[in-house]
């Protein structure tokens, strides 16, 4: 039977050109979503309506759906723990013994600390409020690592809101709504987390990529890294508190640096949302852009910079513009001298790449004399 | 007259596809047993290469549209990104559809492999050009391995569906 004597032989053409006029409007409707789309901002507005909708209706649903896995997973961590009491209970004992010398150390720093940051006059950190949740959906591709929680903006969550499990550090918050929290997870491929290397303080962006084990990109310095060296948050950039524990460094396969996460060793299930507001929440930005701008010092062929000096400088709007002023006062040295903890002499501030030290406290207080860091103590040896 | 009669769009579209979002939300449970998570296989890919092969249709490409979205909203990946890949899967295996017309499971199941790896590859392009940073392959490796494992459900579709309407045999 030739085509022409198919009945049905001309309606298959017409349809399958509506087939393929539909795929290209259904290309283009997605396309233009796509580029819409500003996930990678990060920002409150940008997560959408639609978004938050479906975050509302999933909390509930995966949390039902999660239910068995929870009583499995509950089921199976009893009989586990009946069976190996015996083994469990003298690897406790032995890890009590230990974290009893680290207890000795760590009343011993805390008092040394505090007589430190007396004398410094530091502004330390307030403590911060955190809020459980659990966990009710999983996403683990290569293109999108995100989790469910389940707890919103009712408990004061915010975008941005770091968020750990019992072991380490998981990821951040980046949508909120009603009962439920989106967290971007570490080793998602829109991840950057600054971090430091214990050991040695060099810094480095931790930078997910859909794996389990994401890269450190940015290292800098001379041999900054070994295998096994513990990795915190920096709090550069204000986006996470700093100290956060991260995570161990390994050499990837492609011979790149690469971090065992913390918060890998246990399912995460349950999670704590640090309800940590960065600098740049918590300062009036209004008030520190209206701060006015100092006038033009004297060039070398102007006036007598000491008549310069007496004219009476603006008033500072915040406290922190009048820190550096009183500083100045009270003769400080302009190049603030920092302890090298590394042989015990000092440097300027300028030398060193570490950021902990603000020129506005260094300059303020003179340096400390260099302290010996506390070495660990060792197994049955009292500290 | 009965070879004419129109397939049923709810029949081969709408129940697979709610079986297919119903499957994608059951492996989003957050469970891992010593150790081990649970795959994340891309079930929508399967229905995507099983509707093109079955017959051209005027709704499929929009089904794939709003499943692609509800994959977006559901792993919290970039909105657009599942949608626009897996409608380039559906364009793929459409175009291929003539070559593939009596072919045996085996070369069905590599038209597949191909039709899941060119959506991959497109997912690739599209987040390293959003985030401006590669994805790491093994992950991308590992889910084209559990998405290809899924042909056995779009052959059952095919079987099912691919003689429901004489036209387009």
């Amino acid at each position: 039977m030739s085509f022409r004597d198919n009945p049905f032989g001309e309606l298959k053409v017409p349809l399958t050109w509506a087939a393929a006029i539909a795929l290209i409007v259904a290309v283009v409707a997605a396309t233009a979503i796509l580029l819409s789309d500003r996930r990678e901002t990060f920002k409150a507005e940008a997560y959408g309506v639609s978004r938050k909708a479906s975050d509302t209706v999933l909390a509930p649903v995966g949390d039902v759906l999660a239910a068995p896995s929870r009583w499995t997973g509950a089921g199976v961590d009893t009989l586990s723990d009946y069976f190996a009491a015996g083994s469990q209970n003298a690897d406790l004992k032995a890890q009590l013994k230990v974290m009893k010398q680290w207890r000795d150390v760590a009343i011993a720093l805390k008092d040394e600390n505090a007589r430190y940051k007396t004398l410094l006059g530091l502004k330390t950190d307030p403590p911060i409020p955190m809020v459980a949740a659990r966990i009710v959906t999983d996403s683990r591709g290569p293109f999108a690592d995100t989790r469910l929680a389940n707890t919103g903006a009712e408990h004061g969550v915010k975008v941005g809101n770091p968020v750990m499990s019992e072991n380490g550090l998981v990821g951040r918050v980046i949508g909120v709504t009603g009962g439920a929290s989106r967290v971007l997870l570490l080793t998602d491929i829109a991840s950057r987390t600054p971090v430091m290397i214990d050991r040695t303080n060099a810094r480095a962006i931790l930078t997910g990529d859909g794996g389990p084990n994401p890269r450190l990109d940015y290292l800098r310095g001379h041999d900054p890294i070994r295998e096994g060296d513990r990795l915190l948050t920096s709090g550069d950039g204000g986006v996470v508190p700093r100290g956060l524990p991260v995570g161990t460094a390994v050499k990837g396969l492609d011979g790149r640096w690469r971090v065992v996460l913390a918060s890998d060793k246990a399912p995460i299930d349950f999670v704590r949302i640090l309800l940590f507001q960065d600098f740049t929440q918590v300062v009036n930005q209004k008030a520190l852009s209206e701060t006015p701008v100092p006038p033009p010092t004297a060039g070398p062929n102007g006036a007598d910079p000491a008549k310069a000096s007496e004219s009476p400088a603006p008033a500072p709007v915040t406290k922190a513009a009048a820190a550096p002023l009183t500083a100045a006062a009270a003769g400080a040295p302009s190049k603030p001298k920092i302890s090298d903890p590394a042989n015990g002499q000092t440097k300027p501030a300028a030398a060193t790449a570490s950021p902990t030290v603000k020129k506005t406290d260094a300059s303020a207080k003179p340096a400390l004399p260099a302290k010996p860091k506390p070495k660990p103590p060792v197994d049955g040896a009292q500290p | 007259m009965s070879g004419a009669r129109p397939l049923e769009p709810w029949r081969w579209l709408g129940v697979p596809m709610l079986q297919a979002l119903t499957a994608t939300v059951l492996f989003g449970i957050p469970l891992r047993i010593f150790d081990l998570q649970l795959p994340e296989p891309v079930f929508p890919l399967s229905l995507a290469f099983a509707w093109a092969v079955i017959r051209p249709s005027i709704l499929a490409p929009f089904a794939i549209l709003v499943m692609g979205l509800f994959l977006d909203l559901f792993w919290g990946g970039p909105m657009g990104l599942w949608a626009l890949c897996l409608l380039i899967a559906y364009g793929v295996a459409l175009a291929g559809r003539n070559m593939m017309a009596g072919q045996s499971r085996l070369i069905l199941w590599a038209w597949y492999g191909l039709t899941v790896a060119t959506a991959l590859v497109a997912g690739y392009l599209f987040v390293m050009l959003d985030s401006r940073s590669s994805p790491g392959l093994i992950p991308i490796a590992w889910q084209f391995l559990a998405t290809i494992v899924l042909y056995p459900f779009s052959q059952r579709l095919i079987d099912l569906f691919e003689d429901a309407d004489v036209r387009f045999r």
